[in-house]
């Protein structure tokens, strides 16, 4: 059956395929010229390589005739980017308001307990890493987390388990 | 014939996609082929998804058997397939037409009109549905002229603030003249950077009716003399970024947009600008900011964007919903808008209703409708029969409003006067298990790291003020908090740079104007009344209504709880960890807090 992936975009690649230093260059003289490129750059690079590498960042500051300072700021202002890599399965729990008053924390403790580690960690064995988002604009099926690409909605702490073990087995973050 | 199948955000967690496809492959296999399976943007109804309507007849949680009972039975045998429709709540009445339900009987849909009965992929039904013609009829009125019909509607910023938008538009126009040398490009700027927690208008409409929005900008574009519009999107709204996109190259080879515009020789191009999740880029010099690729930081206006925005050239920033009400005002004529509405809020607002209440989901309602007209006859009410305690709205720009304001009509400016705000609209109800100490700490908590740092006030105040929920949350309450809250939230608001910190304390003033007993509570007798302050609460069995079913002891997390069957269970303080699974999992409601 058909399903569109159209979170694939912003989701992270995990599997971090390097791009060999010529593309990155090509990318780089893409965005140069735009006043204001340097956002998408590292978009695009981030959805490449899954995170953003100090190697990279030096890369990009190099090229781009910017301070690392100045790129080390935009990367660490917003919360898109990171500059460690995630895990298998990225689970990202809708700390919204109505998620919020739906019991979004009890989910969130219920991971942090199942997996053993705080939110924005990866577990040791690199399956699973627990982000908040502030909404992602489901609120009427409140609470709700996205695993990869998948939205879940009106979770349960009954349900953590099973959507654990569900992608426990097979991750379709590749 | 044509089956919609609502494929908004919500319907598409809830499953539509899988139904939509269950959907053909039944039309094939009975071989039915008059019909079309038309993927729509969100119909508002969120919680009921995914939602199916063949023939004006309105079918709701529809899943993979159902859809193709749909086909076998409605399309084939031409029987309604009574187990899929809307049962009233209260009555449980069937409903067979949206337009029975109650959630949508009060609303006035005009922004949302075309959401969920059009393919928002599809140009043809933008136009056949009327699209377009504003464009048409914008092109034979001179600039002035649209913006007058602007001003006769008194059309106010949708994002929150309720700044007059003709005004807005006036001023980047007259930026025009007087410029020496020649030609100064313009920029027409759509904020779809919706970071509210709790509000998903725009990314409804986005995702349901892109061309409204893109047709709105091009007539910003033709009034302001612009000639490059950007739409700055979330991120973290992938569907809405594809629609869009889509939409932009269906206009563009339609001659909507682009060079030489329908034959008029005008030129105008929009591009996307991802955002990268900051709340703060809702304002409109941060958004700036960061679309010049840098931190997003706001700076002190003036100059506004009208002046010097978008690469320091006149700029007109306005929101996805004022943008999609920009055809209508232009359709109908400023003056029949104006006819909508309170006297000095006219039209309609998109409201995202939430929370604790029985239909959650967009409802668009015309300004001045009072909050209990929405939250019990469009949202019909308080969950589960429950106690109403309050209704959160305009997000953490907004405030909480208790009880006795459920008469109050809703517009800008009553709003502000009670205490709270517009903002994007969210609104979100609660009941008696929301504690109001714990909810102004979410909401600072937010702004808080969200902050951009760059103003003093906001970023310490707001930290301090933080500390000063956050211990009281953990029982260490002093005596004075409560005029420190006070004090510092007000210095906050008065002195800090940007919107985000003249609102930041907003949800902790007004809790504390309308639920100061609760912190009283809070501080002085270590007691929280909801349940929800861990410290301050004790989760406990009352013995002579436990049945021993021992469902509790099965559910509990960390093994908490001791008891033979059929006899009285008992939870050890030490270990219990406030999760409160077995309240929920306790048949004879013999746990409590």
């Amino acid at each position: 059956m058909k399903k569109t992936n159209t979170a694939k975009r912003i989701d992270t690649k995990v599997q971090a395929n390097n791009l060999e230093e010529n593309k990155i260059r090509k990318l780089i003289d893409e965005y140069k010229e735009d006043q204001g490129g340097l956002i998408p750059l590292l978009q695009k690079i981030q959805e490449e390589e899954g995170y953003l590498s100090r190697d990279r960042l030096e890369m990009i500051a190099n090229e781009m005739n910017l301070s690392l300072a100045k790129v080390m700021g935009v990367v660490t202002f917003y919360s898109q980017f990171h500059l460690t890599p995630k895990g298998e399965n990225v689970i990202r729990v809708c700390m919204g308001t109505a998620c919020h008053v739906k019991g979004a924390g009890q989910i969130m403790e219920k991971l942090q307990n199942k997996l053993e580690i705080e939110t924005g960690e990866t577990t040791p064995d690199g399956k699973f890493t627990i982000d908040a988002v502030s909404c992602i604009g489901a609120c009427g099926l409140a609470p709700v987390a996205t695993i990869n690409h998948d939205t879940h909605g009106k979770l349960t702490t009954d349900k953590v388990n099973d959507l654990l073990d569900e992608y426990d087995k097979g991750s379709d973050n590749k | 014939m044509r089956i919609l199948v609502c494929t908004g955000t919500g319907c598409i967690s809830s499953g539509s996609e899988n139904v939509g496809e269950a959907i053909k492959e039944e039309l094939d296999n009975q071989g039915l082929d008059k019909y079309d399976v038309i993927y729509t943007g969100c119909q508002g109804f969120c919680e009921m998804g995914p939602l199916v309507i063949p023939d004006d007849t309105f079918y709701c949680e529809v899943d993979e058997e159902g859809a193709r009972k749909i086909v076998r039975e409605h399309l084939k045998n031409s029987n309604i397939v009574k187990e899929l429709l809307y049962k009233d709540p209260h009555d449980d009445k069937l409903a067979t037409k949206r337009e029975e339900i109650d959630f949508y009987k009060k609303q006035k849909r005009l922004v949302l009109e075309r959401c969920g009965l059009i393919d928002p992929e599809n140009i043809s039904d933008y136009i056949l549905s009327g699209g377009y013609m504003a464009l048409e009829k914008s092109l034979q009125m001179k600039p002035e002229e649209i913006i007058e019909e602007l001003k006769k509607s008194s059309l106010r910023g949708r994002g929150g603030g309720g700044f007059p938008t003709w005004l807005k538009w006036q001023y980047t126009r007259e930026k025009n003249t007087g410029l020496k040398e020649g030609y100064q490009e313009k920029y027409v700027v759509c904020n779809a950077d919706e970071g509210d927690p709790g509000a998903f208008m725009d990314r409804s409409i986005l995702e349901g009716d892109p061309h409204a929005v893109l047709e709105g900008m091009i007539i910003g574009g033709l009034a302001v003399g612009a000639d490059m519009g950007l739409i700055y999107v979330r991120a973290e709204y992938p569907l809405a970024v594809k629609r869009l996109e889509e939409a932009i190259s269906d206009a563009k080879e339609k001659g909507y947009l682009g060079y030489n515009i329908l034959n008029s020789g005008v030129f105008f191009d929009i591009k996307i600008k991802q955002g990268a999740g900051a709340f703060v880029c809702g304002e409109e010099t941060a958004l700036i900011e960061s679309v010049h690729g840098n931190r997003g930081m706001p700076r002190p206006r003036p100059p506004f964007p009208a002046e010097k925005g978008v690469h320091d050239s006149p700029t007109i920033l306005n929101n996805v919903e004022t943008f999609a009400n920009i055809p209508i005002v232009i359709n109908k004529g400023g003056e029949e808008f104006a006819s909508l509405g309170t006297k000095e809020s006219k039209g309609t607002k998109v409201f995202a209703l939430t929370g604790k209440v029985n239909n959650t989901g967009l409802c668009e309602v015309p300004m001045g409708i009072s909050l209990k007209e929405i939250i019990y006859d469009i949202g019909g009410g308080v969950k589960d029969d429950k106690e109403f305690k309050a209704v959160q709205i305009g997000g953490p720009s907004g405030g909480c409003l208790p009880k006795d304001q459920l008469d109050l009509s809703i517009d800008y400016d009553s709003l502000i006067e009670a205490g709270a705000m517009m903002g994007s609209g969210g609104l979100v109800v609660m009941d008696e298990a929301t504690c109001m100490v714990d909810l102004s700490r979410f909401f600072l908590n937010f702004t808080q790291s969200e902050s951009c740092g760059k103003c003093n006030p906001c970023r310490e105040g707001t930290k301090r003020l933080l500390e000063i929920l956050n211990r009281i949350i953990d029982g260490n309450g002093q005596r004075d908090d409560i005029k420190t809250l006070e004090r510092l939230g007000k210095n906050v608001i008065n002195s800090s740079l940007c919107g985000l910190g003249q609102s930041a304390p907003n949800p902790v003033l007004s809790t504390l104007r309308y639920f100061e007993n609760e912190y009283i509570e809070h501080i002085e007798q270590k007691y929280c009344r909801a349940g929800v302050c861990k410290n301050l609460t004790s989760i406990k069995i009352i013995p002579e209504k436990c049945i021993g079913c021992e469902l509790c002891k099965k559910h509990c997390p960390v093994e908490a709880i001791t008891g033979e069957k059929k006899e009285a269970h008992e939870i050890d303080p030490g270990i219990c960890t406030k999760c409160r699974v077995c309240i929920e999992k306790c048949p004879s409601r013999a746990i409590t807090h």
